[in-house]
C-alpha cells in the first residue's frame, strides 16, 4: 500500500495529536505544577511522616505479594501448559477473571467474606484482623496480580516444548532439578516481565484498597490512598500532586523495564 | 533405550509419567485450584451468596433501584462510547506506530503503555490538573459525563493498540501489493484485505476496553463527581452501598457488573472466533 | 539473590513501618506537626472534618506530663462510614464521630461503655451551628431557609446514611418547621423541598465542601467550623448563619477494649481543659466550656434562636423515627427524592 506524503502525514499528525492531548498534555501539567515552586517544596511533601509511612507499606504489600504470585504462578502455568486434565478451560478462564472484576468488587468481596456477619468473619472475633489491616490489603492485591505471572509465563512454556525437560527426565533428573536447571532459563524473561507487571499494578491498586483498608496515616494507608486523602481530606492539593509524582516516577521506572525485558523477551 | 540405561546401573528408572515432563504433577495441581479458589473464587462465591440473600425478590429489587439503574446505564454507555472510539483511534495509533516511520517513534510507542503502570487515582489527579476549576486550558470538566469519558479513554489506551500491533507488524504484504498493482485504491486495500485480518484482536482489544471500563474505579472517582443518576457509574454505587451499610445492594449490582463484563466478553469472543474461520477458510 | 534481596526488603521495611509511631502528614519538622514520637501508641477515628483541630490539640497533649510518652495515628472520614468500619473490626483507642447514634451504634455493639457520657458535658467535646455556605457575594442572595428551597437553588449536603454532617443539615430546618418535632408534617413538608433541590450525594462532609469548591451547588449546608477552615485557606466562599439554626454536638468516647485506657482518658480530660478548648475554638469549633467560649465571643454570634437536639427529642427518638433506613420519615423521603 502506497501513502501519499500527505496522507502519511495526515495520518501520524492524528495519531500524535490525540496521544499528545490525551496523555503528554495532562501528565506534564502534573510535573509543573509539583515542581514550579522549587524542588524542596516538592520533597518537603514527600518527605513527612504520613508519606515514608505510605512508601513503606506500598513497597512491603509489594514484597509480600511478589514472592507469593511467582510461586503459585509458576505452579499454576506449569499446570495449565503441561498438564492434561479436564476443566482447564475453566482454570484459564478463573486465571483471567480478575481481569474482568471492577476493583471495588475486590474489595466489596472481601468485606462481605471476612466482615462481620461473613463466612470468615469469625477469624476477626479470635483477634486476627483481616479487613481494615494488612492482611486484607495483602488478599486485595494478590487477587488483582493474579494473572500476570501466569499469563507471560504460560505461552513461553507453550513455544519451547517440552522436549528438554523429557531429556532430562529421561536422565534421571528429579522434577525440581528440571524445573531448575532447564524450565527456570528459559522463561526467565517472561517471568521477569510478570513480575514488571505485577509489581505495577500492586504498587497502583487503589479500588479495593479505599473500601478494604482503614486508611490509618502510618498503619494502613499506601500511597495511592495518600494522594487521595491530601486531595479530599486534607484539602492539600499540592501534597496530593508531589505524592502523584512519586508514583508517576515509579511508574515511568516500570515502563522503563518493561520495554527493556520486552526487548529481551523477543530475543531470546 | 530406557532398558539398556537402567542396565547400566545407578541410574533411577524414569518414573511412569502422567503428564508431560516439566510438569506438577496432581499436587501441584491441587496447590493451583485451591490457590485459586481461596484467592479468587472464594470471595466471589460470597458475593453471589450475599446478593441473594433476600432471594431473587431481593436481588432484582436492588438492582431496579432507580440510581442503580442509572448508575449501570451510565457505565455501560460511557463504556460503549469509548470503547468505539478505541477501535478507531487505537487502530490509527497502531498503524502509524507500525507503517511509519519518524523521530522518537520508539519513546511514542513505549508511553502507550503508560496507563498501565500508572495508578489510577494518578490518572484522575493528572486530568483534574488540567479539566478542573483551575484549567489552564479553560476547558472546565467536572463532574460531567465527558470528563468520564476522558479518563476512560486515557486508562483504556493501550488495550486495541497493543491489540492490533503485531497482527499489523505480521500482515502479509504480498496481498496487498497484489491489490495495489491491480488497481485497487488504498481505502479498498485497507478495507477489504487489512481490515478483516486485524479483526479478530480488534474485536478481543474492545472488548478488553470495555471491560476495563466499565469497572473502572479510581480514575472516575475525583474528576467525575459521582452525581447519582447523572455521573455516578457502577463501581462508585457500589462503593457507596457499602459505605451506608447496604451490602445485599452491593453484593447485587456487582454480580450484575461481572455478568455484564462476561456476556460481553463472551460475545465478543464467538464473533471473533467466526471472523477466524472466516479468515481461515 | 532475587528473593534474598525481596526478603531483606521486606524484613526492612516491615521494621520501618513498625517503628513509625504518630505518623503526621504536617511539612513541618518535629514540634509542632507531629502526632507524638512515644511509645504508646493511640489510635483514634474520627469523622471527616475535626482534623485541624487534632493536629492542634495532639501537639499541646504531648508536651504535658501526661501526654509526653504518647504517639497518636488518626484516621478520618464520614461519621457513619467510620462508625461501621469500627464496628465491623477496626482497631481503635478513641472515636470522635459527628452525632451521638454512631457511638451509641458502638455501645450497642459491646464496644464502648454506657457510662461513655457519664460526665459534666455528656460525652460532647466540641460544637458547631448548620450554616449556609455560599460563593463569595452571596449572588443569589440566600439567607435563610426559605431561600434556599426556592427552584433553580441547586443545594449540596452529603449522603445522610453515612455522613454525620448531613442529619444536622436536614435537622437544622426541620426542626424550625416543626416547630421543634411538635408538627412533624411541615417539617416533613419542608425535607421533601429541600430533597428537590439537592442532586449529588458526597459521601461526608468534608467531600460535600470538596465537590462545593469544584463549582457543584450554589449553596452547601455544612458545619460553621468546616466554613471558617475553608474561608480561611482563601477559597472564594462566605457563609451565612440563618437566624433560626440548630446546635451540633460532636460526641467523643474512649473504647472498652482500648489498651491503654489511662493515656486515652488522658487526652479525652485534655480535650475538656481550657487549653485543649481553645485548641478546638481557634479552628472554628465552638468550645462547650462556657469560660472559653466567651473568649471566643466574637467569633461565633449566636443565632437568633437555637435548636438543640434535645428539643427535638434526643437523637435515640429523632434517629428512630426519622433516619432509620427503610422506616425512617426523612429516610425515605431521602430514598424517594434520590433512588
Amino acid at each position: 500500500m502506497r501513502q501519499t506524503a500527505a496522507a502519511r502525514l495526515s495520518l501520524r499528525t492524528l495519531a500524535l495529536g490525540y496521544l499528545v492531548c490525551l496523555l503528554v498534555v495532562p501528565l506534564m501539567m502534573i510535573f509543573f505544577r509539583t515542581f514550579e515552586d522549587g524542588f524542596a517544596a516538592f520533597w518537603d511533601q514527600v518527605a513527612t511522616p504520613a508519606s515514608i509511612a505510605a512508601i513503606y507499606l506500598s513497597l512491603v504489600i509489594v514484597a509480600i505479594v511478589v514472592p507469593l504470585n511467582v510461586v503459585f504462578g509458576l505452579v499454576t502455568a506449569l499446570a495449565l501448559a503441561r498438564g492434561r486434565f479436564p476443566g482447564r478451560g475453566v482454570v484459564q478462564a478463573i486465571v483471567d477473571l480478575p481481569f474482568a472484576v471492577s476493583p471495588v468488587i475486590v474489595g466489596a468481596s472481601l468485606i462481605l467474606l471476612w466482615g462481620a456477619g461473613g463466612w470468615l468473619g469469625g477469624v476477626a472475633e479470635a483477634g486476627f484482623q483481616v479487613i481494615f489491616s494488612l492482611p486484607g490489603m495483602v488478599l486485595a492485591t494478590i487477587f488483582v496480580t493474579l494473572p500476570f505471572v501466569v499469563r507471560e509465563v504460560e505461552p513461553v512454556l507453550h513455544e519451547i516444548g517440552d522436549e528438554q525437560e523429557q531429556a532430562a527426565a529421561t536422565l534421571g533428573a528429579s522434577r525440581l532439578q528440571t524445573f531448575f536447571r532447564i524450565t527456570l532459563p528459559s522463561i526467565r524473561w517472561g517471568l521477569a516481565y510478570g513480575v514488571v507487571l505485577t509489581v505495577a499494578r500492586a504498587l497502583g491498586e487503589f479500588g479495593a484498597l479505599i473500601v478494604v483498608a482503614g486508611g490509618v496515616p502510618g498503619e494502613s494507608q499506601t500511597l495511592t490512598l495518600l494522594v487521595h486523602s491530601r486531595f479530599i481530606d486534607d484539602q492539600n492539593t499540592f501534597g496530593a500532586y508531589a505524592a502523584a509524582t512519586v508514583l508517576m516516577g515509579m511508574a515511568l521506572v516500570t515502563l522503563l523495564l518493561m520495554t527493556v525485558l520486552n526487548r529481551k523477551r523477543e530475543a531470546a | 533405550m530406557g532398558t539398556a540405561l537402567v542396565q547400566a546401573g545407578g541410574v533411577r528408572r524414569r518414573p511412569r509419567r502422567r503428564t508431560a515432563a516439566g510438569g506438577v504433577g496432581p499436587l501441584g495441581l491441587g496447590v493451583a485450584t485451591l490457590w485459586l479458589s481461596l484467592i479468587v473464587l472464594l470471595p466471589l462465591a460470597a458475593v453471589l451468596v450475599r446478593s441473594l440473600e433476600g432471594g431473587p425478590a431481593g436481588f432484582w429489587e436492588a438492582i431496579s433501584a432507580p440510581s442503580a439503574v442509572a448508575a449501570l446505564r451510565i457505565t455501560v454507555l460511557v463504556s460503549v462510547i469509548v470503547a468505539v472510539v478505541n477501535a478507531f483511534a487505537g487502530t490509527l495509533i497502531a498503524w502509524v506506530l507500525v507503517r511509519d516511520e519518524f523521530p522518537g517513534k520508539r519513546v511514542v510507542n513505549a508511553l502507550i503503555d503508560l496507563p498501565f503502570a500508572l495508578p489510577t487515582i494518578v490518572a484522575s489527579i493528572v486530568l483534574l490538573s488540567l479539566y478542573g476549576p483551575r484549567s489552564p486550558i479553560g476547558l472546565e470538566l467536572v463532574a460531567t459525563k465527558p470528563a468520564l469519558v476522558v479518563a476512560l479513554l486515557f486508562v483504556t489506551l493501550p488495550f486495541v493498540v497493543r491489540s492490533v500491533q503485531p497482527v499489523l507488524m505480521e500482515a502479509d504484504r504480498e496481498a496487498e501489493q497484489a491489490a495495489a498493482s491491480l488497481g485497487a485504491g488504498n481505502w479498498t486495500i485497507f478495507r477489504l484485505i487489512i481490515l478483516p485480518a486485524l479483526l479478530t484482536t480488534l474485536l478481543s482489544g474492545v472488548g478488553l476496553a470495555f471491560a476495563r471500563a466499565i469497572g473502572e474505579f479510581g480514575s472516575v472517582v475525583l474528576i467525575g463527581g459521582g452525581i447519582p443518576r447523572d455521573t455516578e457509574v457502577a463501581s462508585q454505587y457500589i462503593a457507596k452501598q457499602i459505605e451506608i451499610d447496604r451490602p445485599v445492594n452491593a453484593a447485587a449490582v456487582s454480580i450484575t457488573l461481572l455478568l455484564i463484563a462476561f456476556a460481553v466478553l463472551f460475545v465478543l469472543r464467538l464473533l471473533a472466533q467466526r471472523n477466524l474461520r472466516h479468515e481461515q477458510g | 539473590m532475587l528473593r534474598r534481596s525481596v526478603v531483606s526488603l521486606a524484613l526492612l521495611a516491615a521494621t520501618a513501618v513498625a517503628a513509625c509511631g504518630g505518623a503526621s502528614d504536617s511539612t513541618e519538622s518535629s514540634g509542632a506537626g507531629t502526632l507524638g514520637e512515644g511509645a504508646t501508641k493511640l489510635s483514634l477515628v474520627a469523622y471527616a472534618v475535626p482534623k485541624p483541630a487534632f493536629d492542634r490539640a495532639i501537639p499541646l497533649f504531648t508536651r504535658t506530663p501526661e501526654g509526653s510518652d504518647v504517639a497518636f495515628s488518626a484516621s478520618y472520614g464520614p461519621s457513619g462510614d467510620q462508625s461501621r468500619k469500627v464496628e465491623s473490626g477496626l482497631k481503635t483507642d478513641i472515636v470522635n464521630f459527628s452525632l451521638e447514634p454512631d457511638v451509641t451504634k458502638l455501645v450497642d455493639a459491646g464496644l464502648v461503655e454506657e457510662s461513655w457520657k457519664d460526665d459534666e458535658n455528656n460525652g460532647i467535646v466540641s460544637s458547631s451551628v448548620v450554616t449556609l455556605v455560599v460563593r463569595k457575594g452571596n449572588p443569589k442572595n440566600l439567607r435563610d431557609w426559605d431561600d434556599i428551597i426556592e427552584p433553580g437553588v441547586e443545594i449540596v449536603t452529603p449522603n445522610p446514611f453515612s455522613s454525620g454532617s448531613a442529619k444536622w443539615n436536614i435537622l437544622a430546618p426541620y426542626a424550625l418547621e416543626s416547630d421543634g418535632g411538635s408538627d412533624q408534617q411541615a417539617g416533613l413538608d419542608y425535607v421533601t423541598k429541600l430533597l428537590a433541590n439537592v442532586r449529588s450525594q458526597p459521601k461526608s462532609g468534608r467531600e460535600a465542601t470538596e465537590l462545593f469548591l469544584q463549582g457543584t451547588g450554589d449553596v452547601l449546608l455544612s458545619y460553621e467550623n468546616e466554613a471558617l477552615l475553608t474561608e480561611s485557606k482563601g477559597e472564594e466562599i462566605e457563609h451565612v448563619n440563618p437566624p433560626t439554626t440548630l446546635k451540633i454536638e460532636n460526641p467523643l468516647a474512649v473504647l472498652e477494649g482500648s489498651e491503654h485506657r489511662e493515656e486515652a482518658e488522658a487526652f479525652k480530660r485534655f480535650l475538656y481543659s481550657p487549653e485543649g478548648q481553645r485548641a478546638w475554638g481557634e479552628v472554628g469549633f465552638r468550645p462547650v466550656d462556657q469560660t472559653v467560649a466567651d473568649e471566643f465571643a466574637d467569633k461565633f454570634p449566636a443565632p437568633e434562636k437555637l435548636w438543640t437536639i434535645e428539643d427535638l427529642g434526643g437523637w435515640d427518638k429523632v434517629n428512630a423515627e426519622l433516619f432509620e433506613p427503610e422506616t425512617g420519615e426523612i429516610a425515605k423521603l431521602y430514598d424517594e427524592a434520590t433512588n
